[in-house]
């Protein structure tokens, strides 16, 4: 549509007199986050995101019991003189464990995802520019990579190397760059192409600034996207590690735990279960909710550009 | 906006009569958001008659073309007005808006048929195309029996010029050239003899000779099967060529509308006026783009200007050449300051020489010993049809493209294949503007900022004295220095265009290469293009390389002719010494195939 | 020329299945100092631990090791179990039919299943219907299975309705598809989680193919509506749907391992936990080969349909 406008422009300026001078043109431009906020989803999914991830950093500040306490003449009950959502299978207050058991959670879901768009965004960028036989070989290495999925790749690192923190976000960080680097080379390859970039070339720029100034700031749009779903997959990652007991070991606080603790009782004390597979519920959905809203975003401007 | 405008019309064929086979009136289009697209249109096809209907884009055109067959595209929608078609036969007319769907798609493809304007994009690349021309037939029933469908296919494709043999209906649209594909479209749209046809700019993928061809099938068509054509197109060239009639739109409105000569010979409406007085012509009679005030001075000036010959001279200048080249690597400064004065080395070496280029990937030889000279001030026009190679030999000369034998001089200074290789100076006085106004800014950064980038990487001046560059540069491009802080997505094609000029400007380059640069623009826009050229070529005494596939083009821009035939230069001499002896034989088809004006 | 094409890619899946056990073997070397002390733990006699070196193979070179390793692949030697002392094939033997039986229920639900809503979505665009459709599948395919699978749970078998089984019921060594509603769950909920993936991509690809050329002029041929869907755009659609169709499929084969876990489903996937947490090496690599197999199968299988349904592939093959 927008195009149609601009040329209605030069119809304007160009059906008055070709010589001239084109007037000037009110600007179109709205910034990335307005136009993310524009949309149902974007503000749904940042107000979900945010009262989960403000649930779990402030939580340990407000924890009614210790979440190691135990009192074995309540365990597993749905309410207990303790707590509102009563006490898990050792006696423990549930309320105290939810509030504490997201953080840790959240943060190794930020750092993989982090770690994975670093990696997986510069290789995919400069296989795209380089080209050529590194190109080649960097995607048939991805292709391998790509061939075993996330989750049995971080057994296997946990197999071999234990179920510690900073295993769970290197190999859900590092499981994530192939996959991220493969939306970035694309992203990349559409670019490339453009006039712009052989502009730059031509101009003799330096090749790290043509990367920084000319082609990143036109891959952001995908690039937000893919963060924003890795950040969803990561978090569900994660969390399921926990779940299947081989992520957070016990007695740590820690939503996937507690749900694996948990879950046999689930019909006498569904609190011990139910709140932390809501909280994670949430939490993926406010994140992939923006992710989506990314994604509108990012057409919109193609539209434009 | 919905107030209508009344259309200057040269005679009464509008008025109701018996040859007339479909009549819009009062034709209104809506947005799904209620703005009006089309504000009343009328118009009537006759038998045996094309209409051409001519406009820039935006203006509706195609909107009205599809609305003849009740199709609205994604988010347009019916407003009010009246669309009568009389097929043949029936007694009485069908109101178009009036009809259901299945009535509708009994009329579209066997009564009204659509001819598209991209028959790589249109036609159906999972099925074969005699699969897709019998589908018309099987879908309206036609004839009796299996054998008389497939004979129809058989004869319509002959009809068209194409074999209707078992196989080629049997290939997949892929295994066909351009030319042919849109064959295929036509005769789809010809296998159930309508009463309408509409043609979407048929032929704009095409080059001018495939172009000719299949003009010359639509024309041939129409009269043999008595139908009446509407001619959407942007281009008054092809509308003078193919069309009994034409009209004019403007922004959803139609303008004016009669016989093709009278209303392009006589233009009554402002519009027309300034169309007709945009679009360049063979001849070279009036200068496109302003008052005929300056008429052709320039190309009479610029008549002593000598010319190598491609055939001339092989070896004798290239030895000159290395004698030179010492000194003048030295003198490359002082050259590009003062170059208006000719100092002692441009006197004797051309400005640019491109000397035994040649390109090839693989088997395929792209370019083939090119040879090509620029003088300061010069305007040489190399034109090609795609694949030509011209684009290739454009991209060589300017360093983007560093896969060529041979070698380019600047001032008898060879050349360093990649422009990363050139001197800074080297870099400088050669610069490139690209065919796309829309891919050639970067959408991220405002105008100020990708016009800065040249100096910037020259290493010229402080951050102060760029800025005034850079706002000279938008000031003599006539855009402007509110224009800096701008980003491109809030230009227009055009603006876009001028703001790229610009930044080939700031250097204050002695050659300027433009690729293609008004192929992507509406007619009026790139008569304006073409005289910001002329301008800065009289003010800035600018060497340009002009890069087109348009012929029309060359006597309002070009003192030399180089004509690009698959990677080698079959013609090249002053441009009118070649438009009016032509050496070559693809030169002289070239300039046959220009529809005339 | 179409085996050609074919052997091509054939090849290639060789190679990256060599390089993904290349990749699986080399893990292991990552075992931190004496693998069998980390497997048998501190208190373990020297004995002990010669007798499993010798057991795994450990004091031979890495390279013989891993050519050792696997020419048993070839020969459906998985190695040997360091946790229950025997052959791993003959651990999974059963539990790989048990799982290959959930993927399949999953598979032949979830493809005609997402292929039919993505189409119904992509014909009816803009409307409520596809509205709150895309919102369903969004938040479907923003959980984790183990979230959905609990909700099920705690739906239809705990907490609202009592009528299926939670856990898998079947004692060991019955065929799971004995008592057939313990299928259910766990199958639901891989349909579930893999469906919104393949109804995102067909509405995406069908709204891209029904915008095209060839659309518009096969309307404007006055051909049906219902020809026009059929014939003419879901055809283009299978293509690019077929590649997310198989990285789902792939992906089946790792999320199944959550959903068994959850269910306690006598599967690969249990298994799989189980040597992990017992750190069992020699299983945890034959699983991790054999899913890293159905990966490069059903790429190839994509690749096929790819192929089949683009005439330009077809014949420059």
């Amino acid at each position: 549509m927008s195009t149609d406008a601009n040329s209605l422009d030069d119809l304007k300026s160009a059906a008055t007199d070709a010589a001239e001078v084109p007037k000037e043109s009110a600007t179109t431009y709205v910034p990335f986050y307005k136009r993310v906020l524009a949309q149902k989803q974007g503000k749904i999914g940042l107000i979900i995101t945010m009262v989960v991830v403000a649930l779990a950093l402030c939580g340990p500040l407000l924890l009614p019991w210790a979440t190691g306490n135990t009192a074995t003449e309540f365990v597993t009950k749905p309410f207990s003189p303790y707590g509102l959502f009563g006490s898990d299978n050792l006696g423990r207050d549930v309320l105290s464990r939810f509030l504490a058991g997201g953080l840790t959670l959240i943060v190794y879901a930020v750092l993989a995802t982090a770690l994975g768009m670093i990696v997986g965004a510069l290789v995919g960028m400069l296989a795209a520019y380089i080209g050529g036989t590194f190109d080649a070989v960097i995607m048939r290495i991805n292709d391998v990579f790509l061939a075993i999925p996330q989750l049995v790749f971080a057994l296997l690192a946990i197999t071999v190397l234990g179920p510690q923190g900073w295993v769970l976000v290197t190999v859900i960080g590092l499981t994530h760059a192939p996959r991220i680097a493969r939306v970035a080379r694309s992203a990349t390859l559409g670019v490339i192409t453009e006039d712009y970039i052989k502009a730059a070339e031509m101009y003799a720029m330096p090749r790290w600034k043509v990367l920084i100034r000319e082609l990143l700031p036109n891959i952001t749009g995908p690039l937000s996207v893919e963060a924003g779903l890795r950040l969803t997959y990561s978090i569900g990652y994660i969390a399921s590690l926990s779940f299947l007991g081989l992520g957070l070991q016990p007695p740590a606080a820690d939503w996937g735990l507690m749900i694996n603790e948990n879950r046999i009782a689930l019909s006498i004390q569904p609190w011990g279960v139910l709140l932390p597979v809501i909280a994670i519920a949430l939490l993926t959905i406010g994140t992939n909710l923006l992710a989506d809203s990314f994604a509108r975003a990012t057409a919109s401007t193609s539209v434009e550009a | 906006m919905s107030t209508k405008t009344e259309t200057v019309r040269h005679d009464d064929a509008n008025e109701p009569n018996e040859k007339i086979v479909l009549r819009v009136s009062d034709l209104r289009v809506l947005t799904n958001a209620g703005d009006e697209i089309l504000h009343g249109v009328d118009f009537a096809l006759a038998r045996g008659e094309i209409l051409g209907l001519v406009g820039e884009s935006g203006s509706g055109k195609t909107t009205a073309g599809l609305a003849c067959m009740g199709h609205f595209r994604e988010g347009l929608k019916f407003g009010s007005g009246s669309v009568s078609i009389w097929p043949r036969g029936d007694a009485t007319h069908l109101e178009v808006g009036e009809l259901d769907e299945v009535a509708l798609r009994d009329l579209r493809g066997s009564r009204i048929a659509y001819i598209p304007q991209d028959p790589a994009l249109s036609l159906n690349p999972a099925m074969r195309v005699g699969e897709q021309i019998r589908e018309v037939l099987d879908i309206h029933d036609f004839g009796a029996s299996d054998r008389e469908r497939a004979d129809r296919v058989a004869e319509v494709l002959v009809d068209v010029g194409l074999p209707g043999d078992r196989a080629y209906q049997r290939r997949w649209p892929h295994q066909l050239s351009g030319g042919q594909q849109q064959r295929i479209g036509i005769a789809m749209a010809f296998a159930m003899y309508p009463d309408v046809l509409i043609l979407d700019e048929p032929t704009t993928g095409l080059d001018v000779s495939t172009q000719s061809v299949v003009l010359d099938t639509i024309r041939q068509m129409t009269v043999a099967n008595n139908v009446a054509g509407l001619y959407i197109t942007h281009d008054l060239a092809v509308i003078k060529d193919i069309s009994d009639r034409v009209a004019v739109m403007l922004r959803g409105d139609l303008v004016e509308e009669g016989p093709v000569s009278a209303v392009l010979e006589r233009p009554q409406h402002d519009y027309t006026k300034m169309l007709m007085a945009a679009v360049p012509d063979l001849a070279g009679r009036k200068t496109i783009g302003d008052g005929a005030a300056e008429a052709k001075a320039v190309a009479e000036a610029d008549e002593k200007t000598h010319i190598l010959v491609s055939t001339g001279e092989p070896g004798g200048s290239a030895d000159s050449g290395e004698h030179r080249s010492d000194g003048d690597a030295r003198d490359g400064e002082a050259a590009s300051a003062g170059e208006r004065d000719g100092g002692a080395a441009s006197a004797t070496a051309p400005l640019l020489e491109a000397k035994d280029v040649a390109l090839a990937y693989g088997k395929a030889q792209i370019l083939d010993g090119i040879n090509l000279t620029l003088e300061p001030g010069e305007c040489t026009m190399l034109l090609g049809e795609s694949g030509s190679g011209k684009t290739t030999l454009s991209q060589c000369v300017a360093g983007l493209n560093d896969d060529y034998k041979g070698s380019v001089r600047l001032r008898g200074t060879e050349l360093a294949r990649s422009t990363r290789k050139r001197t800074n100076e080297q870099r400088v006085g050669i610069q490139y503007v690209f065919q796309s106004p829309f891919s050639s800014l970067n959408p991220r950064r405002s105008i100020g900022q990708s016009l800065t980038v040249p100096l910037e990487m020259s290493g010229q001046g402080t951050a102060a004295s760029r800025k005034a560059t850079v706002e000279e540069a938008l000031d003599s491009v006539r855009l402007g220095r509110t224009f800096y802080h701008r980003r491109p997505g809030d230009l227009s094609g055009g603006e876009r265009q001028r703001a790229a000029i610009a930044r080939a400007l700031v250097n204050a380059p002695s050659v300027m290469v433009c690729d293609e640069i008004t192929s992507a623009l509406d007619v009026s826009v790139q008569a304006s293009i073409v005289a910001l050229l002329r301008t800065l070529r009289e003010e800035r005494q600018l060497a340009m390389l002009f890069v087109t596939h348009n012929i029309a083009l060359s006597r309002h821009i070009a003192d030399n002719l180089a004509v690009l035939n698959k990677g080698k230069i079959v013609d090249y001499g002053p441009t009118a010494q070649v438009l009016e002896d032509p050496s070559h034989e693809y030169t002289r088809a070239l300039i046959a195939d220009v529809p005339k004006f | 020329m179409f085996g050609k094409v074919i052997g091509k890619r054939l090849i290639f899946s060789a190679f990256i299945l060599l390089a993904v056990s290349l990749l699986v073997f080399g893990a292991t070397l990552l075992l931190p100092g004496d693998a069998a002390r980390a497997i048998l733990g501190q208190q373990a006699t020297p004995e002990r631990i010669a007798a499993l070196n010798e057991q795994l193979g450990l004091n031979d070179p890495a390279w013989l090791r891993y050519l050792h390793w696997l020419g048993g692949l070839f020969v459906g030697d998985f190695g040997t179990s360091s946790a229950s002392g025997g052959p791993v094939s003959e651990l999974l033997g059963d539990r790989l039919a048990a799982s290959f039986i959930l993927m399949a229920l999953a598979a032949i639900i979830s493809v005609p299943l997402g292929i039919g809503l993505g189409v119904y979505q992509a014909l009816h665009r803009g409307k409520r219907r596809d509205q709150t459709m895309t919102g369903i599948s969004l938040v479907l395919a923003s959980m984790p299975e183990f979230v959905i699978g609990i909700g099920l749970v705690a739906l239809f078998a705990t907490s609202v309705f009592q009528i299926l089984p939670a856990v898998t019921l079947a004692p060991p060594g019955e065929p799971v598809w004995n008592r057939p509603e313990q299928l259910i769950l766990p199958t639901l909920t891989l349909v579930l989680v893999v469906t919104p993936y393949i109804v995102r991509m067909m509405r995406a690809t069908m709204i891209e193919v029904l915008d095209s050329g060839f659309v518009e002029m096969a309307r404007l041929k006055g051909v049906p509506e219902k020809r026009v869907i059929m014939r003419h755009a879901v055809p283009h659609a299978l293509g690019p749907v077929a590649q997310v169709v198989a990285i789902q499929l792939a992906w089946l084969a790792g999320g199944v391992v959550v959903v068994e876990f959850l269910f306690r489903y006598p599967g690969l996937g249990q298994a799989l936990i189980d040597a992990v947490t017992y750190r069992d090496v020699q299983v945890v690599q034959a699983i991790s080969m054999l899913v890293a197999a159905v990966y490069v199968a059903v790429n190839l299988a994509a690749d096929v349909v790819g192929i089949l349904t683009n005439p330009k592939l077809r014949s420059a093959a």
